[in-house]
């Protein structure tokens, strides 16, 4: 994606423009155009993504105002949202469906924007692509009209959802209008237990901190157990930050980072590597760096965790049992006797052991190749228990490519489970993939909100994919641990 | 600029249910007083899948995006929902509870508050990425302590035909239980209000949809451009 503006002087300007501080201090002042008269900040835009359903108002508003996208080759389309898992032929036989893609189509055509297309080997949800295709990198602002986009922060970009006025004004200017955000430090110590997932962790920090505690805030994941996490891992974790309220979570770059992305298409190679890998590993928070706060965590101590009521802040440890509203602090009681009603559960009722309906593994949460592995594990010579619809949605094309490769196609089906094509699935049907009526899922997805997955009246239980699988094998919620072989510390409920 | 324009406000759109009611127009141009009835929306993080089921998102405009405004909420209660509700009907000022707008990052959900007939919306906080979303729609998100938000939802629910007077400007909200002409004299409640420093002044000036301002900083933005490195693909 090299451009015409090409800097011949880049590393003198570097030593100008990196100063002390967070990462997110040293990104954003690097992209910081202008002060705007509103008092926000104008931002360069390093890697705009766009799909089907938050872009073709924008592309529309932008014509309105007789403008033209002011740099093509910064912004990549895909289409994930709306693309049925079953069948993916042309027409989708839903016709608004249709409708969209046909219109991504059109504007991309029009504007000389890449779309990676169904069947090209490169679909697939946004924010599985753009990382495995090597445009997502340590130091760029990432922006999509998708709240989802945090997940980009696990590279050390600063990444963020938009709305579609702001994807127009991207389109417009590669720039955006932007407040900086206070950084708050999320520290873990200690080692996350077998059977225990970067998902079990996020929902656990969103219980402690509670879905508005990371509002005004980007959340800094740091710390020895963050330094262990793989990098889909991390995409995961950072993934979730919007769903504690924060709209930018980020890990500093380091040797993982930089060996995920060695050897991907779009990774610098050769000597602009070594380049590359000077100027991401400066932009590490250093010794120096000042949090607005910090909270801390040991990974040690955190169960495999189950969302139990409507906000994906209501988890609890898979051992725990439903709060009482006697536990639960005055102020959410109203929304914990909102969920008791919506998702018909006892307080104080043990949470495993709950009968579940549909199990769906995929999202850009945790629908990539090491998830499809956890839960894999857990299929492997098992079957889904009688009367329960489980499936398996890869989240890109290329997720599906190495998952068969491998094999795991076939551990799933052997096991009962469906296994599909890729795309946004069950996640928030927009798509054929839904619940119907009262029925409650095991979900390796992030939002358990009322109705967010099709029905109305459907429930919807966050967990990790292999927790999901262990679900489905037992047809209900069950603890992985037993069933990955791990020592079963399980305290008394 | 253009002078301030109060929207809806009209007397017309204070009568008694049933009235045809024109539609005030969406917003332009600076934002500075405010006069509409009120709806009130009870409860703490409601999320965008429930301002707007993601189906309703299948579209390629927004027009018609109203009907979808709470539709899940709305089918669940029956005609009881607020916004059902024809004491409710026309109101332009929506008052909510905490964290209101959490989760998806649609626009869709300002699209369709402001297509059933929204311009403001007043309540103990907000997720940032719907904020900015109204913002750019020229839609204010004011905040009130909670226990003001809950006694403006009370007073609505009391005295649906009266008359809220939101002044953007002084960051103050007024009832007038009495008054269907605008009328702030004998206001019930007066509230002050809270607006970040950068959002007020983008209201009021009208300078709350920037596109022509980012377009306009060419020279900055090749400048900034010119300095990271992996644009030009990290070549020497």
């Amino acid at each position: 994606m090299g451009i015409p503006w090409a800097p011949r002087l880049f590393f003198i300007s570097l030593s100008f423009r990196v100063s002390a501080g967070t990462l997110y201090d040293k990104v954003w002042e690097l992209h910081r155009v202008a002060d705007l008269p509103g008092g926000s900040t104008q931002l360069f835009i390093g890697l705009h993504l766009i799909h089907e359903v938050t872009s073709p108002q924008a592309f529309a508003a932008l014509r309105d105002l007789g403008l033209t996208v002011r740099h093509p080759e910064r912004t990549v389309a895909t289409v994930d949202h709306i693309v049925p898992t079953t069948s993916q032929a042309r027409p989708f036989a839903d016709p608004l469906a249709e409708a969209m893609l046909a219109t991504l189509e059109v504007n991309c055509a029009d504007h000389a924007i890449t779309l990676h297309g169904l069947g090209s080997g490169r679909q697939g949800i946004v924010h599985v692509i753009a990382p495995e295709l090597g445009l997502t990198q340590p130091g760029m602002t990432v922006a999509c009209g998708d709240s989802h986009t945090s997940t980009h922060g696990a590279f050390g970009a600063i990444a963020f959802g938009i709305g579609t006025s702001q994807v127009r004004d991207v389109l417009a200017s590669q720039s955006l209008a932007m407040n900086k955000l206070k950084v708050r430090r999320i520290w873990v110590e200690g080692t996350l237990q077998p059977g225990v997932y970067a998902k079990d962790l996020v929902l656990h920090v969103i219980r402690t901190l509670g879905v508005k505690g990371g509002v005004g805030h980007a959340y800094e994941f740091a710390g020895p157990a963050i330094d262990a996490l793989s990098m889909e891992e991390r995409m995961t974790l950072c993934n979730m930050a919007i769903e504690g309220g924060a709209r930018v979570g980020y890990c500093n770059p380091d040797a993982t980072t930089f060996a995920y992305l060695q050897g991907r298409p779009h990774a610098p190679a050769g000597e602009a590597w070594n380049r590359a890998e000077a100027w991401w590993s400066s932009l590490a928070s250093g010794p120096d760096a000042v949090f607005d706060d910090e909270v801390r965590f040991d990974a040690a101590a955190i169960a495999p965790t189950v969302t139990w009521g409507i906000t994906p802040g209501q988890g609890i440890g898979v051992d725990e049992r439903v709060p009482t509203l006697e536990q639960t602090p005055a102020e959410e009681r109203p929304l914990a006797e909102e969920a008791y009603r919506y998702m018909d559960l006892v307080p104080g009722a043990p949470i495993a052991g709950l009968p579940v309906d549909v199990c769906f593994i995929g999202s850009c949460t945790n629908g990539r190749l090491s998830d499809l592995q956890a839960a894999a594990a857990v299929a492997r010579g098992r079957h889904v228990a009688p009367g329960i619809k489980a499936f398996v949605v890869p989240g890109s094309e290329q997720v599906a490519a190495a998952a068969e490769a491998e094999g795991l196609d076939a551990v799933f089906r052997a096991a009962g489970f469906e296994w599909r094509e890729p795309g946004c699935s069950m996640c928030l049907a927009m798509n054929p993939d839904r619940l119907e009526g009262r029925q409650i899922s095991a979900s390796s997805s992030n939002r358990n909100f009322k109705g967010r997955q099709g029905s109305a009246s459907g429930r919807t239980l966050l967990m990790s994919p292999a927790m999901v699988a262990a679900a489905a094998i037992a047809g209900h919620v069950a603890d992985v641990r037993e069933l990955v072989g791990a020592a079963a510390a399980v305290s008394p409920p | 600029m253009n002078a301030p324009s109060p929207v809806a406000a009209s007397a017309e759109s204070a009568e008694p249910s049933g009235t045809a009611l024109v539609p005030a127009p969406f917003p332009a141009g600076p934002v500075r007083l405010l006069l509409g009835r009120g709806v009130a929306v009870v409860g703490n993080d409601i999320d965008t899948d429930r301002i707007i089921p993601a189906r309703y998102l299948k579209c390629v405009t927004f027009e018609g995006l109203a009907e979808g405004a709470f539709a899940d909420d709305r089918t669940e209660l029956a005609g009881a929902h607020p916004f059902d509700r024809p004491e409710h009907q026309g109101a332009t000022i929506l008052v909510v509870n905490d964290n209101f707008g959490c989760g998806s990052s649609r626009e869709h959900a300002p699209q369709a508050l402001m297509r059933w007939g929204i311009r403001a919306v007043i309540g103990e906080s907000f997720a940032e990425i719907f904020f900015g979303n109204c913002l750019a729609l020229g839609i204010p998100c004011l905040t009130a302590s909670p226990a003001d938000a809950a006694a403006l939802q009370r007073a609505i629910a009391a005295t649906p035909a009266a008359l809220l007077r939101l002044d953007l400007e002084a960051l103050r909200v007024q009832l007038d239980p009495q008054a269907s002409d605008g009328t702030p004299a004998s206001a019930s409640l007066d509230l002050p209000l809270q607006l970040a420093e950068g959002p007020h002044r983008m209201l009021v000036s009208g300078q709350w949809d920037g596109t022509s301002q980012l377009v306009a900083h060419d020279a900055e933005l090749r400048a900034t451009a010119s300095c990271l490195p992996y644009l030009a693909g990290f070549g020497d």
